[in-house]
């Protein structure tokens, strides 16, 4: 019944999309402005510290690129994943889930050690404008990340219990939009503070 | 099958399925749109009353010169707090009181769509307004002014802004949560027929307020975090000691600021475009120029922030862009007063109260307009910043404009949310107090700040000829206050007399006026099908061979359909958790200021609620 009323509700909205898929283009289109405004703080104070350690003293690009490519990688998990519930394999779909998630864990455990690491070379909240924006910005990231993670964990074990009515591949989707948004906002991270670079004051 | 199932006694996760749709507590687990939206008008008429009691509590200090009634540091509490529950807690919940109530029974939905959203958006911002209300109980209420400028915002030791950024934090929440779930009710849920061209121009002006709301909070959310950060972690995104930019706040303030100022008003442009014309007896005139101006002004609003900010030093170019900016958003402004004069001219007028509202809203705006247009001239403007000609000319926007649209709408909508008609009497007895005492108030402080009166001071010394405008200016906003007592007794009037209202009192145009007065939890028995705007209009009235206006004949009017009808029609059921979730949001905002461990409470009940949320389902099925 819940399968029929879905199916309904889809063809009966005025433009033809579900309301869950319109409210949650809407919700990254508003979420977009959020980590405009984080960005452009960064990009503001970018090489106005007064005191170190600036990105040049911290940053490991070798290791941040390896975890970013593990990011990347679970938007390609995160895709099987919805494939095989719209091919109607839950089970297969459920281990892609649990990979993406995987993947994801992989991603913000890295950050926690970058962030530990930077933390005992001096860069805290409070040592400069770099600490204060960087910290920020990537904190409110990993942040989205794990929320993402936590999400995708509940589809898999809701999915497992047999607690996902009807089409299961539509909640799948809806997860899997906002994962690859959470991506695409770290591919902006990733190049405008780690690969740009940023001299050290002379 | 019932209109609102009951669920057989299941409990599934933490909570069993509410039962209640009457009575006390239904009113904490409702998910219908029209008890939300009574909820958000109750509460921030409530507000209302507190926020004016700020205000008068301001102009008694000011009475006289030299006044000591109020010391210094809570006089920046009075007005700071004034102003965060005027903007925050009455016009914003205000206007979503309206849009809640009315936007599905305008476009012939029977709910929005996500109603356990919706209760949540109306918990969180409860939450957000007592946390920022409970300040004044835990060390000092916030005292750096609405807009909050660092440094004051951040070096100053009292916790007052810190309550500033979370309270208003969980506001954003709430409206942003809000926002989206409007803007898909109008976007995806209009009944068949209803293209976007036969919307109202209230569901219209509420569609883009919810596109500015969407994309402008997201950009306060950012700067109140950062502000948070900068007293409680020690960032330093403000810092200048740092070499941090305390202009970094205000851009990003005003950035959220001046689309918020059509936040505030585009909802009143709304209702004016609705009541206008029905008392009018004629269409608005020239309705697509209606909409397109207000699209307008949505799109312009977000590039004039700078006008915020002559007196910063941005330099003459950027001051000139914004000035060019601002003269430019003055025009879809304009084109809707000549509109709204164009929907007058040679109408039909009954001169209701409703109708008095929204002449007041149209002409007292117009006041506020052209002292705005002073105030895009740069050089002007360095002469008139924080001055009284500023205080003057915001609340001719948000007072005359804003409030006076709200209360036309009280009027015009009274009927339908409660089945009972408001005194006219006494309605007009409040118009006339309230237009009186506002331009007492307001209109004095235009010559005040001319005179270089500065915002934002406690007292002022004898003898500057300040004394007898300041004098006028407390006569005036006691007559406010006075004005206000009249529609609370007209109000409990209202609902000591029977039922009185018809459904279609006003001989109106729009839907909501279709059903029933108070509308059933269903709103409407059968899906409406539009072939029109102004579709009830045409379903009452018709033109004959020679043109003439006359009555159909058949079907004309709305039939009672109270006791008829609705099975069969399944509703969203009643539900704990939205409450649950946002108790959640103060718990993990307290534990900011006082430890760690409060704050991971909060976000286990979030969680908890969230999660309850998830297993639940939307309507239980019978």
């Amino acid at each position: 019944m819940a399968e029929t009323l879905r199916h309904e509700a889809s063809h009966d909205t005025s433009t033809g999309l579900p309301n869950t898929k319109l409210a949650m283009w809407l919700f990254l289109a508003s979420d977009c402005l959020f980590f405009g405004a984080l960005i452009a703080s960064y990009v503001l104070y970018r090489g106005a510290s007064l005191t170190g350690p600036y990105p040049n003293d911290v940053f490991d690009i070798p290791y941040t690129s390896v975890s970013s490519f593990v990011l990347l990688a679970s938007s390609l998990t995160m895709v099987l994943a919805l494939s095989a519930f719209q091919r109607e394999d839950p089970a297969r779909g459920r281990l892609w889930l649990v990979t993406t998630a995987l993947l994801g864990l992989t991603f913000v455990g890295g950050q926690a050690y970058e962030f530990t690491t930077f933390y005992r070379e001096g860069l805290s909240l409070s040592a400069n404008l770099f600490g204060s924006t960087f910290f920020v910005l990537t904190g409110f990231h990993g942040a989205h990340v794990a929320i993402g993670i936590l999400m995708l964990l509940s589809l898999s074990a809701m999915s497992f219990a047999g607690k996902l009515p009807g089409d299961q591949s539509f909640p799948v989707e809806m997860v899997g939009l906002y994962w690859h948004f959470v991506d695409i906002v770290w591919i902006v991270i990733f190049t405008v503070v780690y690969l740009i670079p940023t001299p050290n004051p002379t | 099958m019932a209109s609102v199932p009951v669920p057989a006694d299941t409990p599934r996760g933490l909570l069993r399925r509410p039962r209640a749709t009457t009575g006390f507590w239904s009113w904490f687990t409702t998910v219908d749109h029209k008890k939300i939206g009574l909820l958000y008008g109750f509460t921030a008429f409530l507000f209302l009353i507190v926020g004016g009691a700020e205000a008068l509590l301001i102009r008694l200090q000011l009475a006289r010169p030299e006044s000591t009634l109020i010391d210094a540091g809570t006089y920046n509490e009075l007005f700071t707090m004034h102003g965060l529950t005027m903007v925050f807690l009455v016009v914003m919940p205000l206007s979503a009181a309206f849009f809640n109530y009315l936007i599905p029974l305008m476009i012939g939905a029977r709910d929005v769509a996500f109603p356990r959203l919706n209760a949540f958006s109306y918990w969180a911002f409860l939450a957000g307004g007592l946390v920022l209300y409970s300040s004044w109980l835990l060390g000092g209420a916030p005292n750096g002014g609405w807009f909050g400028y660092p440094p004051n915002s951040t070096t100053d030791l009292s916790p007052g802004m810190s309550f500033y950024s979370l309270g208003l934090a969980m506001a954003g929440i709430a409206s942003t949560v809000s926002a989206i779930n409007l803007a898909v009710t109008i976007i995806n849920m209009r009944a068949p027929g209803m293209s976007l061209f036969r919307m109202p121009v209230f569901i219209w002006m509420g569609l883009v307020v919810q596109f500015l709301l969407a994309f402008s909070l997201p950009i306060i959310t950012v700067a109140l975090f950062q502000l948070l950060f900068d007293r409680e972690l020690g960032t330093n995104f403000f810092n200048p000691a740092a070499g941090g930019s305390p202009l970094l706040w205000q851009h990003l303030f005003w950035l959220f600021g001046h689309p918020e100022v059509y936040i505030l008003i585009l909802p009143a442009f709304g209702i004016v475009s609705e009541v206008l014309p029905v008392f009018a007896r004629k269409p608005l005139f020239g309705y697509q120029f209606v909409v397109f101006s207000g699209i307008a002004i949505g799109f312009i609003g977000f590039g004039v922030w700078a006008h915020h900010m002559y007196a910063t030093g941005l330099g003459p170019v950027a001051n000139t862009a914004f000035g060019l900016s601002t003269i430019i958003i003055a025009v879809p402004t304009g084109v809707k007063i000549f509109n709204w004069m164009g929907t007058l001219y040679k109408g039909d007028l009954r001169f209701t109260s409703a109708m008095l509202f929204a002449i007041g809203t149209v002409t007292m705006f117009v006041i506020g307009g052209l002292s705005g247009v002073t105030h895009s001239v740069v050089p002007a403007d360095y002469q008139q910043t924080d001055t009284y000609y500023v205080v003057a000319h915001f609340h001719y926007v948000l007072f005359g404009g804003a409030i006076f649209g709200l209360f036309s709408g009280f009027f015009y909508w009274w009927p339908k949310m409660f089945g009972r008609l408001l005194d006219e009497r006494l309605g007009k007895l409040h118009f006339w107090l309230m237009m009186i005492g506002f331009n007492l108030t307001f209109g004095p402080m235009h010559v005040l700040g001319l005179q270089g009166m500065p915002r934002r001071i406690p007292t002022y010394p004898e003898g500057y000829g300040f004394d007898l405008w300041n004098l006028v200016s407390t006569i005036g906003a006691f007559t406010i206050a006075a004005s206000i007592l009249v529609f609370m007794w007209n109000a409990i009037g209202s609902f000591r007399k029977a039922k009185d209202a018809p459904a279609d009192p006003w001989d109106a145009r729009t839907l909501e006026w279709a059903t029933t007065s108070p509308p059933p939890p269903h709103n409407f028995d059968e899906v409406v099908t539009v072939h029109s705007l102004d579709e009830l209009w045409h379903r009452k009235y018709a033109e004959d061979e020679s043109g003439k206006v006359v009555p159909v004949q058949a079907g004309a009017a709305p039939e009672d359909q109270s006791h008829v009808g609705g099975h069969g029609i399944h509703l969203p059921g009643p539900s704990y958790y939205p409450l649950v979730a946002a108790l959640g949001l103060p718990l993990v905002g307290y534990g900011v200021l006082y430890g760690w461990w409060l704050s991971i409470v909060g976000a286990v009940v979030l969680l908890a609620g969230l999660y309850g949320w998830a297993m639940e389902p939307g309507a239980e099925e019978a």
